[in-house]
This record gives structure tokens, sequence and C-alpha cells, in this order.
């Protein structure tokens, strides 16, 4: 992969460890203008991690990353608001960055909760909450978007319009998405690149498009099939439940 | 009508309320309460050098408790004690420390009582200036740091990946702890210095919410404090930093029928 100067982030050989046990180890992977690129993997094999050493959240890492970005959107896997902190979603929106009104209520309208803007954050549903923080990281219009599970807790309509709505954003503000899937084998179709991780790099490519395969129609759908595509894994290696690595 | 004493006690009263109100809010928000009486406990050693060298002690008191804030930083990297361990250590030793050596400074007058409970009395006009030359200064480094230290306080993780450097925002916040400790020690006394900063901060949380409004009502709520206890403790002739502990805390409890109406209101 030689770097571009569409290369907003690039990670090579990046590992990183605590405690003495290794997370993540191996990985490279680079995301440029416009394009997506998906992460999979089981619980624990160091999706969250990859992305927080994209990120630069971990300093203290193996190997390399190169950032050409500060315009960074971050939707976390995890984010819990104290109740000693009184928030309203208004408030959240413009924590990292001062944005006009304008700004705020066409970003909250885009994903569908411009309703929210005065309620506590606290009170929100978790699909609502999802949708919040997809709202904020894209208010901002960043050049490089992070999402870790931006569709937890959504329901499966309200998963596919989201996925529909990461597209359109991508496509709009031609930005780069890593997107971290909670999904093992379906992907959004609009995916340039899948890789997948347990702890290593698994295998990576690209996904298969649902839309021709008349079975996967019939299984999500018309419009999901559109947006959803499967990823056909193609290991070389099994994992023992210890943990060791045995060549196919 | 009044003597020039409780004039100026007043006013110094009303400079650390302004501070203590937003910089309490963060205490609340960041769980920093035992922080902020290890830093205030360390306070009694900076007076003891204060005396010793005779030096200003708001100065010396700012200068130790910004060390041992750095002491206890670079204590929690590389020791495997919990957080509330080291606080208490810290706080404790360095609370005796401070009164063995005044033991040793038995030449000195010394008045204890005024210096842990606060002294109205003692507020000279050298200390007014102090305070609100000190109180803007922290507002005003506050202020410039507010993005950061509030994003990254809502979630680190965000700050750091969106590019505001919650680390350096954290560690002047550390430095801005001593600091309205050292201005506020004369007025409130070391050992409820804490108090001054989360009770009314926890009064402005039961009636507020958006932190903004939090804020404005805790520095409300941390002048009322002062102007209510100072009163009483001219009137009383009680200790000033007791008197304006406990009329925050009636003004806490107050808040706390407000609560009590909202959740009947969703019931």
């Amino acid at each position: 992969m030689g770097s571009n100067n569409n290369t907003l982030v690039k990670l090579k050989n990046v590992g990183y460890h605590q405690n003495d046990k290794w997370l993540v180890k191996g990985v490279s992977l680079e995301v440029e203008k416009g394009k997506i690129v998906t992460l999979i993997g089981p619980n624990g094999s160091g999706k969250s991690t990859t992305a927080k050493i994209a990120l630069g959240i971990y300093k203290k890492i193996e190997g390399e990353v190169e950032k050409y970005t500060n315009k960074v959107g971050y939707v976390p896997q995890k984010v819990s608001i104290d109740w000693t902190l009184p928030l309203r979603v208004n408030d959240f929106m413009v924590l990292t960055e001062n944005l006009k009104d304008d700004a705020i209520n066409e970003a909250l309208s885009l994903t569908g909760v411009v309703h929210l803007k005065n309620k506590n954050l606290g009170n929100l549903s978790g699909g609502e909450f999802q949708r919040v923080l997809l709202a904020r990281a894209i208010s901002k219009k960043p050049e490089l978007l992070v999402l870790d599970e931006p569709v937890q807790g959504v329901d499966f309509t309200g998963e596919i319009a989201l996925y529909e709505l990461i597209k359109k954003i991508s496509d709009e503000l031609n930005c780069g998405i890593l997107l971290i899937s909670h999904d093992l084998h379906t992907v959004m179709s609009a995916t340039d690149h899948v890789v997948c991780l347990n702890g290593h790099v698994c295998c990576s490519g690209s996904p298969i498009d649902v839309a021709k395969n008349m079975e996967y129609k019939a299984l999500f759908g018309e419009q999901a099939s559109q947006i959803l595509s499967v990823y056909e894994h193609r290991h070389d290696h099994v994992h023992s439940s210890e943990g060791d690595i045995k060549k196919n | 009508m009044f003597d020039d004493f409780f004039i100026r006690a007043l006013i110094a009263g009303i400079g650390v309320a302004l501070v203590t109100g937003p910089l309490g809010c963060f205490v609340v928000w960041r769980r920093l309460s035992y922080f902020g009486d290890t830093l205030s406990h360390s306070a009694l050693l900076g007076v003891t050098i204060a005396y010793s060298f005779e030096l200003n002690i708001a100065v010396s008191v700012f200068l130790v408790s910004s060390i041992i804030a750095l002491f206890l930083i670079q204590l929690q990297k590389k020791t495997n004690l919990p957080g509330d361990a080291l606080l208490g250590l810290l706080a404790h030793s360095s609370l005796a420390v401070g009164l063995v050596v005044i033991g040793f400074l038995a030449f000195i007058r010394f008045d204890i009582m005024g210096l842990l409970f606060g002294d109205i009395l003692a507020v000279t006009v050298n200390d007014l200036i102090i305070i609100w030359f000190g109180g803007a200064l922290i507002l005003l480094v506050l202020k410039l740091i507010w993005k950061p230290l509030f994003a990254s306080t809502v979630n680190y993780e965000l700050a750091e990946a969106e590019g505001l450097n919650p680390d350096r925002a954290k560690a002047i916040f550390t430095i801005l702890m001593a600091a309205i400790i050292a201005i506020s020690i004369k007025m409130v006394g070391l050992l409820l210095i804490t108090g001054m900063l989360i009770i009314p901060a926890a009064m402005a949380r039961n009636i507020s919410d958006n932190p903004q409004k939090m804020v404005l009502f805790s520095v409300i709520g941390g002048l009322l404090s002062v102007i209510i206890g100072l009163f009483s403790s001219l009137e009383f002739n009680t200790a000033s930093g007791p008197s304006i502990i406990t009329a925050s805390l009636v003004l806490f409890i107050l808040s706390l029928l407000k609560i009590k109406q909202s959740i009947q209101l969703k019931n």
C-alpha cells in the first residue's frame, strides 16, 4: 500500500499491549478519502483497540500510525453520562466544537432525533442515544469518521436507515470512514474493504454483492439487501480456546 | 455601620465564592472531592513553611499544594495502590507533618483554630488583593481550558480522539485547585475548603438541567452561603468557615425539596 494524497490514516504493523497481554498485534490498514473500511471480528478481538490506535487515544503502541487529518468525528462504543453532570442533547452536540444552531439541527434531523434536542441525555433510550452520538460526530463535517458499532441497540429497520445515512455522509462529505461492525457476517454494501480481526488480521477483502444474490435478497428483503452485504471469511488458520493459532 | 474587618471579610468571601462556584462543579463532575481534601490538608504544611521562612501564606500554600498534587499523580502512575488509599495517605501524612512542624515553632504565636476553620478577623487588604487578582486569574485560565476540560469530563476518549488534548487540561486544572485552596484558606479554613467547593455545586445540581445553569446556581449558592454565613458569624460570634458551610448546607437541604417535587411529577 503506497500512501497518496487521499490517505487519511495509515496503520503500519501496529500493536498494543496492556499488562503483558497483547490486545492486538500486527495490524496494517489504511483509510482513504471517500472510502469505507469495515472492521469485523468476535468480542475481544481488538476492533475497538485498533480504532483507538488509529485515533491516537492509545499512545504507547508498537508500529506506526500516520495521520493526515485533524478533523475527526468519533462515535465510541460506550459512553456513559454520570448523573452528577446535567447534559442535554444540545450541550452534547457542541462538546468538542462550537456549532451554529443550524448545523446542530441539520445533523440531528439527518439521524432523525431533532425532537430530542432539549432532552436530558440520561433519559434517552439506547437507540436514541446512538443516533445522537452519530449526529454529533457528523455535525462537525469531519474528514475522518470512526464509528465503533454505531447501530448497536437500533432496530433492524433503523439500522438499515442509519447505514444508508452513513453511505450518504461518505458520499457528501467525501470523508473516510472506519466502521466497526457488531456483526461477523453482514457489512454495509458500500464498504470498500473488510478487515477481519482476532488479535491480529485474520483475513481481509471485499464484501459480496448481496443484491445480486436471490437467496440473500429473499432473506434480507428488497431494501435491506441493497444496503447490507455478506462477507465470506477466508481464514487459513483456526484459533483454539487457549488462543493458539493453528494453520489449516 | 459595620466594622472594617467585616467589610473586608465580605469582599474576600464574595471573591472566593465567585471562583469556587465553577471549580466546584468540576470537582463534583470529576469526582474529585477527596482530591480537594488531600490538597487542602497539605495546605497546613504550606502555612507552617510560610511562617518558618516568613513567606506569603497564599504563595507558600499554592506551591506546597501543587507539589503534593504532582507527587500524587506520580504515585498513581508508579504504584498499584488504589486512588483513595493514596489520597488518604497524602492527606493525613501532610496534615500530621504540618502539625508536628507547628509543635517545633513554639516561638511563634499560632492561631490553629483560625487556620483550620477560618478567621474573618485575619483578612487584610493584602489578602483582598491576592483573592481578587488570583481569583480573576483562576477564572480566566478556567475559561481558556473549559472546552477540553469539559469534553474530557464527559468522555476522555472523545476529547482525545477529536484533538482537544485532555491531559494538558487536567494538569492545568490540578494547579487551579491548588490555587483556589491557597486563596481561600484564610476565609474558610483548611478543613472546610472542600465543603465550599462541593456543597454549593451539589445544591446547584439538584436544580439544574444543563451545565451552564449548574455553574450559575453554584456561584449564586456560594455567594449566598458566604453572605449568610458571615453575618451569622458576626451575630453569634462563631468561626467564619463553619458558619459559611452550615449556610450552604441549609441551601442544599432546600434544594432537595425541588428534587422531591420533580420525582413526584414523574410518578
